[in-house]
């Protein structure tokens, strides 16, 4: 048996060492592909396409919101945009967006393994992710739902059209894709681990990784019990929500949050765990306070769970609930305080060098900043009452889920890029996107803070015509950003042809997915590693460089 | 051994892993319902125990014991399936598959004499409940016992399953005997769910 498999070694090396693009050519080796690297890109260009579809229905309702009168969608279809665009972009973009993409890529090659644990799991899991988007982009373009992404009780129950029940379901697919994932990363981590590699050294994109997974697994059971209660409602009659059937619509709201709260949190740790790389690799240091970073992560994703209800601080739940939900979401900012605080004194005397993934990285930061502080505002049961439901709400969501994610997202996808597709892109235009993308950013959602601030509901577009003016500066706003989110596409892929090729470590950075060949082979590592030294070991580097 | 892994240890404790983070997700799913119930028994102690009076607690007791009892036989086919005992595994898996076939049986029962009764919503006829926190209780006795009645189902599926290729070796034992502990698993955490429903619903008097 030993004599076979040192043969049967020999016999790969030569293979190995072709690029996991260059493995196969046919399409069946793309859909049927175990390869985690291959499954990433499959997942690049699906979540991509989510991206615009979500981002078509944003610019229509940006578009009708440009006059007062709401004249170019009807009442029914303003609310059928707006559920498109909060359905497809929360669990079809957002969430899956940096785990599935990046998550996928990397984490293997991080910690010196060859694949995820369960690689046919996570093919599966990404025919389950496009079964159910396809469904629902179907379902919501030739029927529609206009209840919002929440699925609120009793609209959605009683009162809404007919397509709930299938969006729903389209939903809860889509929810065992995000547990498959989840589950697939915590038992990578815990079982494959190169020699060496202990938990001091994971890289902080892995721990940021393994805290998402942990609300993945543990949150997701909860909305699809939710959307089990619904369709059991709006199919048998079984009213656990409906007061008509002795149901309490409050129950909705504890369940939904209990999962939709952690779920920002699946969208904005990735986020972290991807600036806190970009961070060190831009400043040429370790993180600064490295446990306290990886921890945080693991806080955030637990006191996660415990703050759901203060989105229903106006529904009639109890005060005193109200007053410790209220405290338990003001403490969610300490981690992620840590977590600021520490990227800041990494940066401290860093040799900065000013690429494009630092600045996606200072946008990322300024944003979540911004996005964060606010939260703490809508966080204070009184001003919350003033604010609830307002666009304030809808501005803040959008920097920490908008601001940040994408802007992470984009920052991975010009710092990794080179590892990916073995090529590198204009520097220039990278830098103006991401700038760009800043800007556009901020002048389409910063208005938003104040028309909230005036009482400008969310959900409306009939509006008294005193909001005209920052609704235009809005709309506005995303246009620019809009356009700064096609750039990368005209150089990324121009880079694909005519890039320079990349070598293995462009961007002079510690980690083990640096050591691999970029792109890297098809089986990742040669040999597996030996991990002797900490993470973002750049003062060694440094050290022997100027010896 | 499979792709990733480089010994079999390694890949067995992946497997197991894998297996209780999946069940960790699955006491999750159950968990919404539970809190749902266990909030309204403290909120509306007097509605819950007297819809709970109504159940027809000795099915529920014949049907622990019936689970309770299958997931012993499973317990010991892990252990037999360990030593490599296959004519011995098999028997106790189809055993623990026809007892769960026989709290289906039980449970199908129980519906028919609650629809007759008015107990049970969601069946057109009569649904006699006088408070809506009653009638809430008994939508949440129907679809946290549906939901268990399902995963049993799956359950009865995998035991039965399992027990056919350990009979005609196409499972190969003691090899692949970590296939028969990550299937016994997901067959006691039905039965733990069960351990907890019971009381829950059943017992609130």
């Amino acid at each position: 048996m030993g004599a076979g498999i040192s043969e049967k070694t020999v016999a790969e090396t030569a293979e190995e060492r072709i690029s996991y693009l260059r493995a196969g050519h046919t399409l069946r080796s793309w859909f049927f592909t175990t390869d985690h690297k291959r499954i990433a890109l499959l997942y690049l260009v699906s979540v991509t396409f989510f991206f615009f579809i979500g981002g078509a229905a944003a610019a229509l309702m940006r578009a009708d919101l440009l006059t007062p009168e709401g004249d170019l969608l009807s009442n029914e279809g303003y609310n059928r945009a707006f559920t498109l665009h909060g359905v497809i972009m929360v669990w079809f973009f957002l969430i899956p967006s940096i785990p599935n993409v990046f998550g996928n890529f990397l984490l293997p090659l991080m910690i010196g393994a060859r694949d995820l644990a369960f690689p046919r799991l996570n093919l599966i899991s990404w025919y389950v992710y496009m079964v159910g988007g396809l469904f629902t982009v179907f379902i919501l373009i030739t029927g529609g739902v206009d209840t919002g992404w929440t699925f609120y009780t009793p609209l959605s129950s009683m009162f809404a059209n007919g397509n709930v029940v299938l969006a729903a379901t389209a939903i809860f697919v889509v929810g065992f894709s995000s547990i498959m994932t989840g589950l697939n990363f915590i038992v990578t981590v815990h079982t494959l681990r190169a020699p060496g590699m202990t938990w001091g050294r994971l890289p902080l994109f892995v721990w940021s990784h393994y805290a998402t997974s942990i609300i993945l697994v543990l949150a997701t059971p909860v909305l699809t019990i939710s959307l089990v209660l619904i369709a059991a409602e709006r199919l048998f009659g079984i009213g656990i929500f409906d007061p008509a059937l002795g149901g309490d619509p409050l129950l909705y709201q504890h369940l939904f949050w209990f999962y939709s709260h952690p779920a920002v949190y699946i969208m904005v740790l990735p986020a972290l765990g991807v600036t806190s790389e970009l961070v060190a690799a831009a400043a040429r240091k370790p993180v600064f306070g490295y446990w306290f970073v990886a921890a945080s992560s693991i806080a955030i994703a637990l006191v996660g769970f415990l703050v759901w209800g203060h989105h229903m601080f106006v529904s009639g739940q109890s005060m005193y609930a109200s007053a410790v939900f209220s405290f338990l979401s003001l403490v969610v900012a300490v981690p992620s305080g840590i977590k600021v605080y520490n990227w800041t004194a990494t940066l401290y005397k860093g040799h900065i060098s000013l690429d494009p993934p630092f600045l996606f990285a200072m946008g990322f930061i300024g944003l979540f900043v911004v996005g964060g502080l606010t939260g703490l505002i809508l966080a204070m049961l009184a001003v919350d009452v003033h604010v609830h439901d307002t666009y304030f709400v809808v501005a803040h969501f959008h920097y920490i889920m908008v601001g940040g994610t994408v802007s992470a997202f984009f920052g991975a996808l010009h710092y990794w890029w080179p590892k990916i597709t073995g090529r590198h892109y204009s520097i220039v235009w990278g830098s103006l996107s991401a700038v760009f993308i800043f800007l556009g950013f901020n002048l389409t959602f910063f208005p938003q803070f104040l028309l909230g601030y005036l009482g400008m509901p969310r959900r409306y577009h009939v509006y008294d015509p005193g909001f005209q003016v920052l609704h235009v500066l809005s709309s506005a706003g995303a246009t620019i950003l809009g356009v700064a989110y096609l750039l990368p596409f005209a150089y990324l892929f121009y880079s694909l042809r005519n890039g320079e090729p990349a070598g293995p470590n462009p961007w002079g950075a510690t980690g083990l997915e640096w050591t691999v060949a970029s792109p890297p082979p098809k089986h990742n590592f040669e040999t597996i590693p030996v991990v002797t030294r900490p993470p973002y070991d750049y003062e060694i580097e440094q050290e022997s460089d100027a010896g | 051994m499979r792709e990733p892994f480089s010994t079999a240890a390694q890949q067995r404790e992946a497997d197991m892993l894998g297996m209780y983070l999946f069940l960790a997700s699955e006491v999750l799913l159950f968990g919404g319902l539970f809190a749902g119930a266990l909030t309204y028994r403290i909120l509306y102690p007097e509605a819950v125990v007297a819809a709970s009076a109504r159940l027809h607690v000795w099915i529920g007791a014949a049907n622990t014991a019936l689970l309770l009892t299958s997931s012993l036989l499973v317990a010991l086919a892990v252990q037999a399936a360990d030593c490599g005992l296959r004519r011995p595994a098999a028997a106790l898996l189809s055993g623990a598959a026809g007892l769960g076939f026989g709290f289906l049986v039980l449970k199908a029962v129980e519906y028919t004499k609650e629809i007759h009764q008015g107990l049970l919503p969601g069946f057109g006829g009569r649904f006699d409940f006088s408070s809506p926190v009653e009638q809430l209780f008994m939508n949440l006795y129907l679809v946290g016992t549906g939901l268990h009645a399902a995963h049993m189902t799956v359950g009865i599926a995998i035991l039965a399953g399992l027990a056919w290729r350990i009979g005609r070796r196409s499972l190969p034992l003691p090899e692949r005997a970590v296939t028969v502990a990550v299937c016994g698993l997901y067959w006691h955490l039905v039965d733990i769910v069960w351990v907890f429903l019971y009381p829950v619903l059943y017992l609130a008097r």
